[in-house]
C-alpha cells in the first residue's frame, strides 16, 4: 500500500513567486491498483510522482510505502522498490551502451554492483526472448548503441527494464507522450501486459484520456493540487471520454482559461 | 633513434596519465582540474620515497594510494558539499600544491643518486645496447598493464555503473544506486592513474620539481581527443588503446614542432595551438545526446 499523508508543498517559498501547489494532500492506493492521473498542466500530476519516488522533497507530510514512513530517504533507495519510466525515452536507457548492455545492468537492480562481470551471456536468450515481445526487431540488435535507436523503442526498452527485476510500483509519468500513435499504441499494450502479468501497483500520468478510460481501474483528476475527481469500482467502469473531456472543461472554465 | 625513443617514453608516460583523465574527461564528463595537482602528487611521494631509501617498485602503489585519495576528496567536495565540478577540482588543485611540497621537503628533488625502477643494479647488468631500451619496454608494459585493468574494470557490473552515471544519473538512481558514490569512485580510480603517471613520471627524468603538474590536464585532454575523437574511426583499437597512441601522437607532434627549430620557450604556446586544433578537428567535451 501507498500513502501520501497531508502532503504540503510550496514552490519557491519566502519570494513573491510562492505558490502553494499541495495543501494537505492525502491520498491512499491499495495494492495492485493501476491508478490513471489525469489534469491540465501545473495541476501537481508530475510533483505527485516526484514526491512519491523522493525526487523532490515535500514541506511537511509523509509518504508511506508498505506501512513504512520513507519520508526522509533519499530518492535511489526508494527505487529498490519502485520502477519509473519517464516521458523522455532518452532518461530510461544509457545511450552509448548496447542493447545487451543496458539489459544486463537493468536485470543487475537489486544485487550488488561489484568486480563481477556485469554481462551474463546465459542471460542473453532471456533478453532475447523479451525483447522479441516488443515486436520492434530488437531482439537482432543486441549489439547496438541505444542512443541510435527510435525514441520507441528507447522507450519499449526503458519499460523493459525497469520491470525486469522484483518491483512493486510502476511509476509512469506521461511515459507514452514523445511517441507517434502507433508506437503509443504499442507501449501502452505492452504497459497493461506487463502490470497484469507482474501484478504492480501503477500509477500513470497521462494527458491522453482515451488511455486514461480504458486502462487501469483507477482515476484521479488533478487541479490545483487536489484531486477534483477520484472514481473507482463500479462508477470507473462506466466512464466515457466524453464524461471526463466534460468535467476537463467545466474545471478550466472555473479557471477562466 | 634516441628522439624516437624519447617520443615513445615521454607519450607511454602521459598515456598512463591520459587513461585517467579518460574516466573523467570522456566516460564522467566531469572537468577535472585537480590532475593538475595530482600528477605531481604521485611525483612528490615517489620522490619522498626513493630519498628515503624505499625499494622503487613501492613507490608505484603508494603513489597510486595517495592519487585516489586526492580524488576521492575531489568527488567528496563535489557530490557531498555540492560545490561545481570545475570548483572542486580547482579547490583540491590548489590545495595539494601545499601537500604537495610538505610531502617532498622542498620544491625541487634530485634522485640521480637513487635507484629507480628505470636504473637499477638489475638493469645496469644487461648488455649495454640493450640498457637503451629498458625504459620503453617497461613503460609500454605498464600502460598495457594499466589499459586492460581498465577495460576489465569497465566490463564489471561497478564499471557499468560507472559508465551509465557518465551517460545517464537518472537511470543510476532507477537502479536504486546512488550515482553520487559512483563520482567519487571514478574520481578516485581517474586520480590514482594520474599519481601512477606522476610517480613513473618523477622516476624517468630522475628529479621532482613542484611546478611538473602545470598544464598536465590539458595534455591529457589532448591526448583523449585523438584517441576518441580522431581516432574514433578505427574502432577494432578500442578507446583505451586509442588513448594510449593518442598520447603518443600528441607528443610526436610537439617534438615535430619543436624539431623545426622552435624554441623551447615556444612550448606551452605550441601545446596551446595544437589543442586548439585538435578539439576544433575532433569535437570537444563530450554532447550527450538526448533527442526524444
Amino acid at each position: 500500500m501507498l500513502e501520501l499523508r497531508d502532503i504540503v508543498k510550496i514552490y519557491q517559498a519566502g519570494t513573491v513567486n510562492e505558490t502553494c501547489l499541495f495543501d494537505g494532500f492525502s491520498l491512499t492506493i491499495p495494492d495492485q491498483q493501476f491508478v490513471c492521473v489525469v489534469g491540465s498542466n501545473g495541476s501537481g500530476k508530475t510533483s505527485l510522482l516526484n514526491i512519491i519516488c523522493g525526487s523532490i522533497p515535500v514541506d511537511s507530510g509523509q509518504v508511506i510505502i508498505g506501512g513504512r514512513d520513507v519520508t526522509p530517504m533519499p530518492e535511489y533507495k526508494r527505487h529498490r522498490r519502485i520502477g519509473r519510466v519517464y516521458q523522455d525515452p532518452g532518461k530510461g536507457t544509457c545511450p552509448s551502451m548496447t542493447i545487451l548492455e543496458n539489459m544486463s545492468m537493468a536485470d543487475n537492480k537489486g544485487k550488488p554492483f561489484n568486480l563481477m562481470p556485469c554481462v551474463n551471456r546465459r542471460r542473453a536468450d532471456a533478453y532475447r526472448e523479451m525483447l522479441a515481445q516488443l515486436g520492434l526487431g530488437l531482439e537482432d540488435k543486441m549489439g547496438v548503441q541505444v542512443g541510435s535507436l527510435s525514441g520507441g523503442q528507447r522507450q519499449a526498452m526503458a519499460l523493459l527494464m525497469s520491470t525486469m527485476t522484483p518491483i512493486e510500483f510502476l511509476i509512469l509519468d506521461e511515459h507514452t507522450a514523445a511517441l507517434d500513435p502507433k508506437t503509443a499504441e504499442i507501449i501502452m499494450e505492452l504497459t497493461g501486459r506487463i502490470v497484469a502479468q507482474k501484478k504492480l501497483t501503477t500509477i500513470m500520468v497521462t494527458h491522453n484520456l482515451r488511455y486514461a478510460v480504458e486502462y487501469g481501474d483507477r482515476l484521479l483528476m488533478m487541479h490545483q493540487g487536489r484531486a477534483e475527481m477520484d472514481v473507482s469500482g463500479e462508477a470507473r467502469a462506466h466512464l466515457r471520454v466524453e464524461d471526463l473531456l466534460g468535467k476537463f472543461n467545466e474545471i478550466s472554465i472555473e479557471c477562466g482559461n | 633513434m634516441t628522439l624516437i625513443l624519447s617520443v615513445l617514453e615521454q607519450g607511454l608516460i602521459y598515456a598512463i596519465l591520459a587513461l585517467g583523465v579518460y574516466i573523467t574527461f570522456r566516460i564522467l564528463d566531469f572537468p577535472d582540474m585537480s590532475v593538475d595537482a595530482t600528477f605531481p602528487l604521485g611525483a612528490a611521494v615517489t620522490a619522498m620515497m626513493l630519498a628515503r631509501g624505499c625499494h622503487p617498485l613501492l613507490t608505484l602503489p603508494a603513489a597510486l594510494i595517495a592519487g585516489a585519495i586526492a580524488g576521492a576528496v575531489t568527488g567528496f567536495i563535489h557530490v557531498k558539499l555540492h560545490v561545481r565540478d570545475l570548483l572542486s577540482g580547482i579547490i583540491v588543485m590548489t590545495g595539494l600544491y601545499s601537500v604537495n611540497l610538505h610531502i617532498a621537503g622542498s620544491s625541487n628533488v634530485q634522485l640521480f643518486l637513487y635507484n629507480t625502477i628505470f636504473k637499477n643494479p638489475a638493469v645496469s647488468a644487461l648488455p649495454y645496447e640493450a640498457q637503451a631500451f629498458v625504459p620503453v619496454i617497461l613503460l609500454a608494459a605498464l600502460a598495457l598493464l594499466v589499459k586492460l585493468a581498465l577495460d576489465a574494470y569497465l566490463a564489471t557490473r561497478s564499471g557499468f555503473l560507472l559508465r551509465a552515471t557518465g551517460d545517464n544519473p537518472a537511470l543510476v538512481a532507477s537502479l536504486a544506486k546512488d550515482s553520487g558514490k559512483v563520482k567519487i569512485l571514478g574520481l578516485s580510480i581517474a586520480n590514482a592513474l594520474v599519481a601512477l603517471a606522476g610517480c613513473v613520471m618523477c622516476q624517468h627524468q630522475r628529479f621532482f620539481d613542484v611546478g611538473m603538474g602545470t598544464g598536465t590536464l590539458v595534455i591529457a585532454v589532448a591526448s583523449v581527443i585523438i584517441g576518441t575523437k580522431l581516432l574514433g574511426g578505427l574502432r577494432f583499437l578500442g578507446p583505451t588503446l586509442a588513448v594510449i597512441i593518442g598520447s603518443v601522437i600528441y607528443k610526436a607532434c610537439v617534438a615535430f614542432a619543436l624539431g623545426l627549430g622552435l624554441s623551447p620557450f615556444d612550448l606551452k604556446l605550441i601545446t596551446a595551438a595544437l589543442l586548439l586544433a585538435i578539439i576544433v578537428l575532433g569535437g570537444g567535451r563530450k554532447k550527450v545526446k538526448r533527442h526524444a
